[in-house]
């Protein structure tokens, strides 16, 4: 059974249609890629997915249980998280602060008003812990308004991965990341630990051939093939519509 | 190893010292105790102040911390005060701290009502609805004239003892007591709320309400508990000022008092959570002496002062100060450490 799953998830804004039976199945563990050109609906379908937007039509399961009615932080607690295209951060909060927050957030005590924050010791011990997975360590104490912004970015993934999540949802994590912080990125995504299942939407093909073990690729907010790297690789069907677009520009 | 175990040192400690009293909040509570003894012949206009700190306080949490931008804070101020004066007038309940408690209560139950309200929508939406929840009630009791004495304001309130034990003397010496405790007891409490786990998520939501609800924030959940606090606070000032008059008019509704307390907490900033209270000593004490100067035409400086303020915060008009406030508690932090520094060092000497 796939861990997260769609059926039939269709979106309309007035007359527009951004996503349309979109039927997406993502395997327990998988690091799975969504590729499509600009404008098919990639940053649509994970709005759906993580309720920032309803859908018009259509159902998502998540572990088997139907999510589609659900808040987005309701969705965080079943352990799905996002991390987002353009950094959505707290500006005034230092990286610790910000970790912090959602780890305090994800055991619970994020409602806590008698408790000062890092009261609990295993709340201490996880931030610290992805403080250094995700090399934060040296400005941790910085507000992030002037962190140098690969270390946004890096700081961006660390607050999905504070949920704890089972699904984490990249979207275009390398995105705007200057190549000297690039490669400390990538080798951060590339050691996120196994048993978290991530879905990758990028425009970066190195980035997605390198990493997806299954792609899916999104045109006009339809689902038009999925399947391993190489067959994508190969599909002429896909050249056509994007490799190829892609290889001109 | 070693540089996790650091660094784990490093959170810990970090996390263990942010939220302790620095020595300059120590120096500032001192001196608003000594005051009770350092100025006994104005303790009328201590008390005001004391009032209107813990009024301006209550406008920070939501807005300085939450982002919650209200014009109708006199909603629970006016609401509070009159349940305690009728409370009072009636003998429903006499003793002070009781009613105290009871009127933060019962203001916090309107804010818990009308926060959905301010759920939706964006500053202006929330402004407008704030101030027409206070206009609302007060004309409510501009109506019913014959239970809140209308005009006139609410007659022959009595109000026993503090404990049973402290009159309201003619002085104000126990009025001001009392007030200086309360917003002190209220300060503890707001000062706890903030450094909680609970207070750093609604600095989240304040600084993003997407990203907020992303890490698995109920957005929606804080803002209600912190908007139901604040209508505590904003209730518990409203009941002091009936307390320590032994009277209630329409005027606790007035859009002035809403208007007049943004005034106050963008003096003082927001988000820090002194900025009310200095804000209060601030506009209190110069409206006092400007209008011994110029009894009608008072509210020219405080307009001039608003203007400056603008010139110099822009964007940020809550934080205009934050560079005076950084330079003062480094200076007052070079001065502390130094004086430990003395301190540490004379036992070897000696």
């Amino acid at each position: 059974m796939p861990i997260l799953e769609t059926i039939g998830l269709e979106k309309r804004f007035g007359g527009i249609v951004a996503a349309q039976n979109v039927n997406l199945a993502i395997e327990q563990g998988a690091r799975h890629a969504l590729i499509g050109p600009n404008g098919a609906g990639k940053t649509t379908v994970v709005n759906l997915l993580t309720g920032v937007l309803k859908p018009t039509a259509g159902r998502i399961v998540l572990e088997g249980r139907d999510i589609t009615a659900l808040e987005p932080h309701q969705r965080v607690r079943l352990g799905m998280a996002r991390t987002f295209q353009i950094n959505q951060l707290f500006l005034d909060l230092t990286p610790l602060e910000t970790i912090g927050l959602a780890v305090s957030e994800r055991v619970g005590s994020g409602g806590d008003w008698w408790r000062l924050v890092g009261s609990k010791a295993a709340v201490t011990d996880e931030i610290v812990e992805i403080v250094e997975r995700f090399r934060l360590a040296d400005v941790m104490h910085e507000r992030t308004a002037i962190l140098p912004y690969g270390k946004q970015r890096l700081l961006e993934i660390a607050l999905a991965f504070a949920c704890r999540p089972r699904v984490l949802l990249l979207d275009e994590p390398a995105a705007g990341v200057p190549e000297a912080e690039r490669q400390e990125l990538l080798a951060t995504i590339a050691a996120l630990p196994a048993d978290v299942t991530v879905l990758l939407i990028e425009h970066d093909m190195d980035l997605v051939f390198s990493f997806a073990d299954c792609i899916s690729v999104l045109v006009n907010g339809s689902l038009f093939v999925d399947g391993p790297p190489e067959d994508i690789a190969r599909d002429p069907r896909v050249k056509a519509v994007y490799l190829g677009e892609e290889l001109d520009a | 190893m070693t540089a996790v175990a650091a660094l784990s040192e490093d959170v810990s400690t970090y996390l263990a010292r942010r939220a302790r009293w620095s020595p300059l909040e120590i120096a500032f509570w001192v001196f608003a105790f000594a005051t009770i003894w350092l100025f006994p012949g104005k303790y009328l206009i201590l008390k005001d102040t004391a009032i209107l700190a813990l009024f301006a306080l209550s406008l920070d949490l939501i807005l300085g911390f939450a982002g919650i931008l209200s014009l109708g804070q006199a909603a629970f101020f006016g609401f509070a005060g009159y349940f305690t004066g009728l409370a009072a007038k009636y003998g429903v309940i006499n003793e002070p701290v009781v009613a105290l408690v009871l009127a933060g209560v019962v203001a916090a139950t309107l804010g818990f009502v009308t926060s959905f309200l301010v759920l939706r929508g964006s500053d202006l939406t929330r402004l407008m609805v704030t101030l027409g929840v206070s206009l609302m009630l007060g004309e409510v009791a501009n109506r019913y004239s014959d239970i809140t004495g209308g005009a006139d304001g609410l007659q022959g309130v009595t109000i026993a003892p503090i404990l049973g034990v402290f009159r309201f003397d003619l002085y104000g010496h126990n009025g001001y007591v009392y007030c200086l405790i309360v917003l002190f007891v209220c300060f503890v409490i707001a000062r706890r709320i903030v450094y909680s786990p609970f207070g750093l998520s609604l600095r989240a939501v304040k600084g993003n309400s997407l990203r907020a609800s992303a890490v698995g924030i109920p957005v929606n959940g804080r803002l209600v508990a912190i908007y139901t606090v604040s209508a505590a606070f904003a209730g518990m000032a409203g009941a002091l000022l009936t307390q320590t008059t032994a009277f209630c008019s329409l005027d606790v509704f007035s859009i002035d008092r809403s208007a007049d307390l943004l005034l106050v907490l963008i003096i003082g900033g927001t988000g820090y959570l002194y900025g009310g209270l200095i804000g209060a000593v601030i506009y209190r004490f110069m409206q006092d002496y400007i209008s011994t100067l110029t009894p009608q035409y008072w509210q020219f400086w405080i307009g001039l002062m608003l203007v400056g303020i603008v010139l110099v915060g822009r964007e940020r008009i809550g934080g205009w100060n934050e560079a005076l406030r950084a330079a003062i508690s480094r200076f007052f932090a070079r001065f502390v450490s130094r004086s430990a520094t003395l301190g540490a060092a004379a036992p070897d000497g000696g």
